[in-house]
């Protein structure tokens, strides 16, 4: 098919402005993260300006940052691995033998606002002694990484045709068996897109480490706020600290984004 | 070895070698609920139970400490919050607001970015990174950012505004301007969510019948009307339902420009950010979960009246 000259040339434009609107803000908000906050504040020097590295020397050596680091990649990582070891069997079932009704319980948390739950939990996990610590605040993010690593899974082994398995099962595996040393191995990529996108968003969930973190445990969307003061903003540290959160996510992103991609479409578009 | 001798199908037969120890076999047999039933287990015990307590809290006078006592006060919260033109209704007019603008906003968007790209063109592969780029942000980040961009003195929105000879504008500051300017964050970070849906979707589509529209002789906007969009509509209302739940349920990105209740002048507290400033900020246990519970049936209700129109729109 071809397309005329004309909306070829329209084409490249609205395509330039789309990848323009979308990426400005977020370089705008790097280049402010190398900014002092007098450079900030002076408009004249809205792109050219000596860059420092002041804001992330505040940044990393201040405020504990590198232990919010830490504190966020274990969350995320902890919350990720439980929700595949619960997800992955869960959603073989669900698919497999077409428990709709299971399937709806599940899918249902996406629907759920946190809050909601947030409450009862907070009740029950204060009255344990639990908040604050880092237990409550894994199982708060498989509140979001398992119904979507089960979402994902369930259409990755709607997928994947059976007669693998029955093939398995004629050689003489069990069907746990066959589960384990012929689907598991294929599901792969599956499991990797649901694993990458569970990482995503547990990295950068906000309202749960709010509630249920404390000082030691707080995660990076959290740790933010400690530059936002009630008088004055020190833009250049905020800067440099949304950077730290927000960076390495869209780096990782950018090398496994075909998978990214398809955890985010998932399901879509089987009507 | 033993060679399988049992046929196909039977009971607890199929891949179970006769020399499998007992336990295994019970596991074959039951495999069923045994995968399913940790996750089920997860689910019930941090969900469905916390869920029904929220509904239970909702009917209970239940306020100040974690630890006080409270009292069954049937549904006097109900009738306190369904009466309450102070602050509920005004949240779920913006929430209203907010999640129908948005989604507006995001599924025309999206459908025109969607359309740029269908067919592959030099370069695809990078105008697909700047897409993904604003959607694996992380949303509180996200809100600083444009937090400093729309700041009134220094902001580089008024910057640019000032080129074009346009007066500056408060953007997050101003009591009226404050929801509309959330509404342009949240359309910036997730119209690239429903560009990637429709994508697949249109991916999907068989060339034929456009192939046929245009030797009939249709437009390039008759055949996007009449032959492109009706064969494309269950992916739209998945990408309207996906993003609609978002949308209600938003609050990283208002909690980050205004703050602790949407503002001075709660100008962006929508029912997430009220039922959350009620629970942890006012410890009033037993009203916000009645907002809580109202809030998840207006949900359901929206998903419930969307589903519905998808049904008829596949018959």
């Amino acid at each position: 098919m071809k397309a005329s000259p004309s909306y070829r040339v329209f084409r490249v434009v609205a395509l330039v402005v789309v990848v323009l609107s979308l990426v400005t803000p977020l370089l705008w908000m790097i280049a402010a993260s190398f900014k002092t906050n007098v450079d900030i504040y002076d408009t004249g020097k809205a792109l050219v300006f000596s860059p420092t590295l002041d804001n992330y020397a505040t940044v990393l050596q201040q405020s504990h940052y590198v232990q919010f680091i830490g504190n966020s990649l274990w969350v995320a990582f902890a919350a990720t691995v439980l929700s595949l070891i619960l997800g992955v069997p869960a959603a073989y079932s669900m698919s497999r033998f077409n428990m709709k009704k299971s399937a709806l319980v599940v899918l249902m948390a996406r629907v759920i606002p946190g809050v909601s739950l947030l409450v009862p939990w907070y009740y029950v996990f204060s009255n344990l002694q639990l908040v604050g610590g880092f237990t409550v605040l894994i199982l708060s993010h498989m509140f979001v990484s398992l119904p979507l690593i089960v979402y994902i899974m369930m259409g990755f082994f709607d997928g994947l045709p059976e007669e693998l398995e029955e093939a398995a099962l004629v050689d003489g595996l069990t069907h746990i068996g066959a589960f384990r040393r012929v689907t598991l191995p294929l599901s792969v990529p599956g499991i990797a897109t649901a694993g990458i996108l569970s990482f995503i968003f547990s990295w950068n969930n906000f309202m749960f480490a709010l509630v249920l973190s404390g000082a030691d445990t707080k995660t990076l969307p959290v740790a933010i706020f400690d530059f936002v003061g009630y008088a004055s903003i020190d833009w250049g540290g905020l800067m440099a600290a949304a950077t730290v959160v927000t960076l390495p996510i869209m780096v990782i992103a950018l090398f496994v984004q075909k998978y990214v991609v398809s955890g985010l479409t998932a399901g879509a578009t089987k009507g | 070895m033993a060679t399988v001798t049992t046929t196909r199908r039977a009971p607890g037969g199929v891949g179970v070698m006769p020399d499998t120890p007992g336990w295994a076999r019970w596991a074959n047999e039951h495999r069923k609920w045994l995968f399913a039933a940790p996750a089920m287990v997860f689910v019930a015990a941090l969900i469905v139970i916390p869920l029904g307590w929220t509904a239970w809290l909702s009917l209970t006078d239940a306020e100040g400490s974690v630890r006080a006592e409270s009292e069954f006060v049937g549904f006097q919260n109900y009738l306190d919050v369904l009466s309450d033109t102070d602050r509920f209704w005004p949240a779920v007019g913006r929430t209203a607001a907010f999640t129908v603008v948005a989604l507006l906003f995001e599924v025309v968007l999206g459908m025109a970015v969607a359309l740029l790209l269908w067919r592959p063109f030099k370069g695809q592969k990078w105008v697909r990174v700047a897409i993904l780029m604003p959607l694996v942000a992380t949303p509180v980040a996200v809100g600083m950012m444009w937090r400093l961009i729309f700041d009134p003195n220094i902001g580089l929105a008024n910057q640019v505004l000032g080129w074009v000879g346009i007066g500056p504008q408060p953007w997050l500051a101003g009591q009226h301007s404050a929801l509309p300017t959330t509404i342009f964050i949240d359309v910036w970070q997730w119209t690239p969510m429903v560009v990637l849906i429709l994508l697949a979707g249109l991916t999907s589509l068989s060339d034929e019948p456009q192939e046929a529209a245009r030797i009939d002789g249709a437009s390039a906007w008759q055949r996007f009307r009449h032959v492109t969009l009706p064969l494309l509509m269950p992916t739209v209302i998945v990408a309207i339902l996906l993003r609609g739940i978002d949308a209600l349920k938003t609050f990283d990105i208002l909690y980050a420009t205004k703050g602790r209740g949407g503002g001075s002048f709660h100008e962006v507290e929508t029912l997430n950010v009220y039922a959350y400033g009620l629970s942890f900020d006012y410890n009033e246990y037993g009203v916000s979960s009645t907002v809580l519970i109202l809030f998840f049936l207006i949900i359901i209700g929206a998903m419930w009246a969307l589903t519905a129109r998808r049904k008829g729109a596949r018959r």
